[in-house]
Formats: C-alpha cells, sequence, structure tokens
C-alpha cells in the first residue's frame, strides 16, 4: 500500500521546509521538500555558490565491533581495508549473483567502528541484509537512522560558510571530523553528490534546525531533491532505483572500479570475467526534446533503455544515462531516444556529462 | 506571474486549460494554476500546423525539469499558428500564460463546444474544491 500523508515521515527540518514554501512530495516513505523556489535556480545556485540539501531521510547503519571490517569486507565490493581512519569509501552491496541491492558510502569513524550511508528505500532491506550475514563475525550492524540528521552543504563557496560557523578545520575530500558546527557537533564528511565540493553534515536530530538555520544567515540556499537529482546526473552520479537495481550489476553499470574481487566479498564470483551485454552509459541530445526515464532506445547494435533522464540547466540540452549494447558504447556512437514515440537524436558522451571548472581534466568521483 | 489570475474574458476547461475565443478562431493556452503546478517550463513541443485537435484529447507537451504534462484541448479544431516564440523562450508560459505564453491559434470546428467550458467564476469554484 503506498504510504498517505499520515504515514510519511517527516524529517527534523520539515518545519523550516514549510516555512521556505517548499513543494513537498512522497519520496521513499518520507514527505521532502522537491523544490523551493524553482529546480533551476536551486541547480545553479549549487554551481555557483552554494546550496544544502535535507537528506536526512537516508539511513545509517553502523557497524561495531572487533570484526566489523571483516564483515564490511563480505558485504562491500569494495577493499574495506583500505579505508583509513576517519577515511570514506564508495561502494557496492551485492546479492550473490551480483544484483545491486544497494550503493553506499561507508565513513570508517574508528578502528573497530564504522557508519555506513543507505538509500531511504533500501533502508531495511540493507539492514536485514547486514544482520544476516553477521552470524559467525564478531560485529554488530546497528540502525543509526533515528540518531542522524542529514545537511549536504554543496557548492564552490560552501566550504567558506561552513568555515565560518564551525568551530575547527573542515575534512579534506573523502575524509571526516567530529566539529561543532553552529554550537553542534557534527560528524563532518568530506563527501557529496553534485560534483562540487563541499561536505555533508551528519547532525543530531534535534541539532538539525539551529545548522540549517545557522546556514541560511551565511546565505546558502535551500536545494530540493529536484536540483540534487539534475546536478548528480550532469556529473553522472548512479541514482539506486534508477541506474542501479537487483537487476542489474556493478560492472554493466560501470562501477567495476569499486569492485574489488580478490575480497572474496557476497557477489564477486559472479562479476569474474563478466563480459556484460549492456553498458550504463551518459548522453546528450544534439537537437531538441528531454529524455525521460523509460525511454527505449534504439541503436545500430540493438535497444536499450534510458534509466535517468532530465534537461541539463548547466548544458541546455537533454542528458541521460541510458543501458545500451555494449557495442554502442563508444564515445561518439550516435543513439535514438523514442520520446513518447518522437524519436530524438542522441550521442554516447563521456563522463562527466559536465564537469565543475575546478575540476576539468581531474574527473576523480565524489 | 507571481499571482494567481484568471480573466474574466476566457474560457476554461477542467484540465487547467483556457480558450480565448474570437469569432470561428480561438488562442489557447495553460492557465496560471497549470503552470505553477508544473514550475519552470523548459521545453513546448507544439503540434504542427494543419493537424486536428479534439476537445478534452491532448494535442501538445510542456515540460518542466523533472516532469511532462499533457496539454488538453478545450475545443476541437484545426491548429492554423503555433507561438513560435516558445521554442527558444518556453519561459514565457511562465511569465505570461494568459499573453506572450499563449501555445496555439486553432480555427473551430464545432464553435458550440463553447457551452460546456467554464467561466472564470466557475473555474476558480473548481480549484478551491479540487484543493
Amino acid at each position: 500500500m503506498p504510504p498517505t500523508a499520515d504515514t510519511l515521515r517527516r524529517t527534523p527540518l520539515f518545519d523550516r521546509h514549510e516555512a521556505a514554501g517548499a513543494r513537498l512530495v512522497p519520496f521513499a516513505g518520507w514527505e521532502m521538500p522537491v523544490q523551493y523556489e524553482g529546480i533551476r535556480q536551486e541547480h545553479v545556485a549549487v554551481r555557483t555558490s552554494a546550496g544544502m540539501f535535507d537528506v536526512s531521510h537516508m539511513g545509517e547503519i553502523e557497524t561495531v565491533g572487533p570484526e566489523a571490517e571483516r564483515l564490511l569486507q563480505r558485504l562491500l565490493s569494495n577493499d574495506v581495508t583500505q579505508i583509513a581512519e576517519r577515511g570514506a569509501q564508495y561502494s557496492v552491496l551485492c546479492r550473490p549473483d551480483g544484483g545491486v541491492l544497494d550503493d553506499l558510502f561507508t565513513y570508517r569513524l574508528a578502528d573497530d567502528r564504522f557508519l555506513t550511508v543507505t538509500n531511504a528505500a533500501n533502508h531495511d532491506k540493507d539492514l536485514a541484509w547486514f544482520r544476516d550475514h553477521a552470524e559467525g563475525f564478531d560485529a554488530e550492524a546497528r540502525d543509526a537512522h533515528g540518531e542522524w540528521a542529514m545537511i549536504a552543504v554543496q557548492g564552490p563557496e560552501a566550504r567558506a560558510a561552513l568555515e565560518r560557523i564551525a568551530d575547527g578545520e573542515l575534512p579534506k575530500r573523502m575524509r571526516t571530523a567530529d566539529l561543532p558546527v553552529a554550537g553542534v557537533t557534527c560528524l563532518v564528511c568530506g563527501t557529496g553528490y553534485t560534483g562540487e565540493d563541499g561536505c555533508e553534515l551528519m547532525v543530531p536530530p534535534d541539532g538539525a534546525a539551529p545548522v540549517w538555520d545557522a546556514l541560511l544567515r551565511e546565505e546558502v540556499r535551500p536545494a530540493g531533491l529536484g536540483a540534487r537529482d539534475t546536478l548528480r546526473l550532469e556529473v553522472c552520479f548512479h541514482l539506486y532505483g534508477n541506474d542501479l537495481s537487483e537487476d542489474r550489476n556493478p560492472v554493466e553499470a560501470g562501477l567495476g572500479w569499486c569492485c574489488k574481487l580478490d575480497t572474496g566479498f557476497i557477489g564477486a564470483d559472479a562479476l569474474r570475467d563478466l563480459e556484460p551485454e549492456q553498458q550504463l552509459v551518459p548522453f546528450a541530445f544534439t537537437g531538441p526534446g528531454i529524455p525521460r526515464q523509460g525511454n527505449d532506445v534504439r541503436t545500430e547494435h540493438g535497444d536499450g533503455v534510458v534509466t535517468s533522464g532530465s534537461l541539463s540547466p548547466c548544458l541546455e540540452t537533454g542528458i541521460g544515462l541510458a543501458y545500451v549494447p555494449t557495442a554502442a558504447a563508444a564515445v561518439g556512437t550516435p543513439i535514438e531516444v523514442d520520446v513518447r514515440s518522437k524519436p530524438r537524436a542522441a550521442e554516447v558522451r563521456e563522463k562527466p556529462l559536465y564537469a565543475p571548472p575546478r575540476k576539468r581534466g581531474g574527473g576523480k568521483r565524489r | 506571474m507571481a499571482e494567481a489570475s484568471y480573466p474574466e474574458d476566457l474560457k476554461y476547461h477542467e484540465e487547467h486549460d483556457w480558450a480565448r475565443i474570437d469569432g470561428e478562431e480561438a488562442t489557447f493556452g495553460i492557465t496560471w494554476y497549470a503552470q505553477d503546478a508544473l514550475g519552470e517550463v523548459v521545453f513546448f513541443d507544439p503540434p504542427e500546423i494543419g493537424a486536428q485537435v479534439a476537445k478534452d484529447q491532448s494535442y501538445a507537451e510542456v515540460e518542466s525539469v523533472k516532469a511532462v504534462s499533457d496539454v488538453f484541448a478545450p475545443l476541437s479544431g484545426e491548429i492554423v499558428a503555433v507561438n513560435e516564440e516558445l521554442a527558444d523562450s518556453p519561459e514565457r508560459i511562465n511569465e505570461d500564460p494568459y499573453g506572450d505564453g499563449w501555445l496555439v491559434r486553432v480555427r473551430l470546428s464545432d464553435p458550440s463546444e463553447v457551452d460546456a467550458l467554464l467561466d472564470a467564476d466557475a473555474y476558480e469554484r473548481l480549484l478551491e474544491t479540487s484543493g
């Protein structure tokens, strides 16, 4: 049964969103702001100055114990032993057949303590998976969802705004630090989902509003899930439920780089020597139109499907991610997207589709 | 356009479209409510000139960054003009939904269909009751 307004969960910042005139929509069981003044304005604010997103719907699992690292090494696709203390790492969670259960960020808070951020829609499933596989390990997977609100502060001026209200040095990219922000002790993470510089703040729920208000005073603009989606799509970050699912494996999704097969994680055997028939590629329209999730793709080498599509506010053209036959996955390959029975011309492009200026020539992920 | 408005001289269709009747022709567009619900319009895909449109049927699409919305014909007829300016400036639909943001001009095939449309008061009441 789909959740109704009565059963939707609200984040500690719900009142702030209402007061700011946000358009609130159901999202993964939560009532979340999709936009405030407009997706394009919020998108541009994040690309040119600073924006903040309430992403408190995202879940957290804390894995604790002497064998916490060993348990995570079994579950997560990346090499967990390579996460330094206070470091961060991206990985996927796979079924034995390689199907993707979720994509995750994991932070090592101490030698024997990790925090893994889950997608809201997958949190319960992930938690059950962690617990089911914890048997035989001297480690415990705790549900920490209720302990954290989460605010992502992103944009070229995000760090400067945070520095003005944080007491101490912000963590570098892919690192974390415990810092008072506006007087509230937060777990500050040098990560994000926009391709811009910035931090994600894990905040105790009752501290979320004061931190949000302090960021507002520093002229950080509230941005909704709509802009979050267009921002991540321009830099080709995956969205679970669109570009990743249990029916897709990480190799065809272009996430082979975070699958360290020698670690023996669940699913590794299925991915070994895999030569996928399809690959997830970024594409851009060369003419009018806007691709949408589910549109069919036609290529000289067979058909495919769009998994994410939108207008790119920065490129001002239709962009997306699509699974296409591997033979049609090369950059520059012309493809055709069927947008509600209208054929639209497109071309496979390099990742990212849009590169923030400071990163041009770089291309390092998240 | 920041404030909601529903001009008295237009006729309204419950799918949030308007018609400005001018003898045997009419201009169509979407209402303030429709453009506000959609958000910033970033793409309008017009029908071909000469195409037939039927009352209550979709004849075009308007798109925001995140969503696609069908545009319904308030009346039946043949497209005689489309607003070419919208190809480069679809935001006119938001800025001036009853003026520069008009969508198409239609030669009506059955002007008596106008009797089934709502006046401004009735349309605003519909918006109130549908919440």
